[in-house]
């Protein structure tokens, strides 16, 4: 994360010696985007709170921890698609998964949809990709997670043995 | 009162805030702990947006139309993919922060397919976090997993693509 700031502070430190009047555009021009949007991530931000209160990690753990694999796949999608967790949070709850058993086909769902489908993004992107496309690139990518998780399962011998 | 129409999130932000500020006055346990959250969440953004916007406004200043439509335009053909998703390699947070990208790269004249391309890799092929996930769940799951998503990412974005620009869709502002 600090080194998006210091890729940005070196790019408008590069641009404000190159051309001031431009640098002061682009600052406009990301002040006014930013404003404009900051009531969408503001909403994303109330279901994020939401979601990790009644979903915690706790819950998680439980339900994918016994469950058979078509009923894991299909339940580590929904929490996948549910939530938001950043990396340093959802990887080393995979890694305790892993250790509990889980197989790689349910954690490659959870990962890949917890990454590519967003419930609780969903009000940023259809501000900008509009609600019927939004919803079709969540469901073509909750489809390709599948695959992915199928895949995933007859690669390290889960499925099909 | 037009803002409520054209922000219809604030009216709702405004309600949750109201039920935080009454859990914590009455010990309401959920709402206390989804104001902690909420307060952890917002600590991030506030550390990933603003830097984000500064430089989609500096690309957006300094960045020729010509040079994406070149490299990530519909004549780019697959090499548009395979730049879009060395593009997104560097995204840092998350999904939600190729959503502006995206509008940013529309207007420079990227191609449809292209940006579906660039918005799904934002998500799975980001550089740091798979190297993270590969420490946690071994260097063959991550391989397995970047094999099959991106060709599917590929081809589906191509196609969803094409649907769409023969309906003359736009990419908004937000």
């Amino acid at each position: 994360m600090y080194y998006l700031w210091a890729v940005m502070i070196l790019s408008l430190l590069i641009s404000l010696v190159a051309d001031p009047k431009r640098t002061a555009r682009a600052i406009r021009i990301a002040v006014k985007k930013f404003i404009k949007i900051l009531p969408a991530f503001g909403a994303m931000l109330v279901l994020v709170s939401i979601v990790l209160v009644l979903v915690p990690d706790k819950v998680i753990l439980t339900y994918l921890g016994k469950k058979n694999m078509a009923e894991g796949v299909a339940l580590a999608s929904f929490f996948g698609s549910i939530t938001l967790m950043p990396g340093f949070i959802a990887y080393p709850l995979c890694g305790i998964l892993l250790k509990r058993g889980v197989s790689y086909t349910v954690l490659s769902a959870f990962t890949t949809t917890l990454m590519m489908v967003g419930f609780v993004t969903f009000p940023v992107e259809k501000r900008y990709l509009g609600t019927r496309v939004a919803i079709l690139r969540n469901l073509i990518s909750l489809g390709i997670a599948l695959v992915v998780a199928i895949v995933t399962g007859i690669c390290f011998g889960e499925i099909l043995r | 009162m037009r803002w409520m129409k054209t922000h219809r999130e604030i009216p709702i932000i405004f309600g949750y805030a109201v039920f935080l500020i009454y859990s914590f006055a009455m010990g309401f346990d959920p709402g206390k702990r989804m104001g902690e959250e909420l307060l952890y969440f917002t600590l991030e953004m506030a550390k990933i947006l603003p830097p984000a916007f500064i430089l989609i406004g500096l690309f957006e200043v300094w960045v020729k139309k010509e040079t994406i439509e070149k490299y990530l335009g519909s004549g780019a053909g697959l090499r548009g993919h395979i730049g879009a998703i060395l593009l997104a390699g560097t995204t840092v947070g998350g999904i939600y922060i190729a959503f502006p990208v995206a509008h940013s790269l529309y207007k420079k004249g990227a191609d449809i397919g292209v940006i579906f391309t660039y918005i799904a890799a934002s998500a799975i092929c980001r550089v740091p976090m798979t190297i993270f996930e590969a420490s946690f769940l071994g260097i063959k799951f991550s391989l397995i997993r970047l094999g099959v998503s991106i060709p599917l990412v590929i081809f589906t974005s191509i196609i969803l693509g094409r649907y769409l620009s023969a309906r003359g869709y736009k990419i908004e502002e937000g």
